[in-house]
């Protein structure tokens, strides 16, 4: 293992976890709910009764972060995201964690903030399982093949 | 008021995502690329946002409402099986392929990224899919 110095931001990432963990403890203790992006996006496939309009106040909240983030942030913290998967490998991917997600109830949000915070072995359990999947997908991609 | 809450909730998640690199899906890669040239920053978002999330569910425990007057929910099941443990494997595969788990890839695609927009179709695909599949059961 080596370090990659050149790309590692502890504090600006430390800031944004800490952020995170914020907009999860608002989300539980204001509104009474998990913050869990694929619960929350997959409860809108397909929207049900008098469960859709606060998914959709989330999401418009999310969806304006961006451009209030390019207003605010100083320059240095504007970097552009490094993207190298083509479309076939997007698609792929976007497949396997939609489907994943849903039978799996929860991604990095869900399961792995709010519900290891919430010390839920149930989380640990998924956490582990994907972060493992992840290294090891990683892995083969960039040493083996 | 529970509107505008699920708003700004949703808009500093947007902005801890951002902030902390995980709308970069080179910098995921970075950090699962263990074997490699290791970023370890994104530890560093896990562990901020655990550490502030713990206290924050130590009091929703022993809250029946929440403080905005409503139901306050957590997850009763804590049933560890072949769904959570496939599905999360499968997850983590597609979040290693291209660097996206889903917070990241709908703010990405918010701000008008056509990759994040591609991804998110087929993850939008993915779940109509499981709809499918649970009611053809």
């Amino acid at each position: 293992m080596t370090i990659d110095w050149s790309h590692f931001t502890p504090w600006a990432s430390l800031s944004g976890g800490i952020l995170l963990g914020l907009a999860s403890a608002l989300f539980i203790l204001l509104n009474g709910r998990i913050l869990g992006i694929s619960g929350i996006l997959g409860g809108l496939i397909p929207p049900k009764r008098h469960d859709t309009i606060w998914r959709l106040a989330f999401l418009a909240g999310l969806f304006s972060s961006p451009w209030i983030y390019k207003a605010l942030a100083p320059a240095s913290l504007l970097t552009a995201p490094r993207i190298d998967a083509g479309v076939l490998l997007l698609i792929v991917a976007g497949l396997l964690v939609g489907l994943g997600t849903r039978y799996g109830s929860g991604c990095t949000s869900g399961h792995g903030v709010c519900g290891l915070a919430r010390l839920s072995p149930r989380s640990l359990i998924a956490t582990l399982t994907f972060m493992a999947a992840g290294f090891a997908v990683v892995f083969i991609a960039r040493h083996l093949l | 008021m529970h509107r505008l809450s699920e708003f700004i909730v949703g808009l500093i998640f947007g902005l801890g995502l951002l902030l902390s690199g995980m709308t970069d899906p080179g910098k995921v890669l970075g950090f699962l690329d263990l074997f490699g040239l290791w970023d370890p920053s994104l530890a560093f978002v896990m562990g901020g946002a655990i550490l502030v999330g713990f206290f924050a569910f130590a009091v929703a425990k022993k809250r029946a409402s929440s403080f905005l007057g409503g139901a306050l929910s957590l997850p009763k099941s804590n049933v560890i099986d072949k769904r959570l443990v496939i599905g999360s494997l499968l997850f983590g595969a597609g979040w290693g392929l291209a660097g996206f788990c889903p917070g990241p890839a709908l703010v990405s695609m918010a701000s008008g990224q056509a990759q994040a927009l591609i991804f998110v179709a087929a993850m939008a695909v993915g779940m109509i899919g499981f709809e499918m599949i649970e009611r053809s059961k």
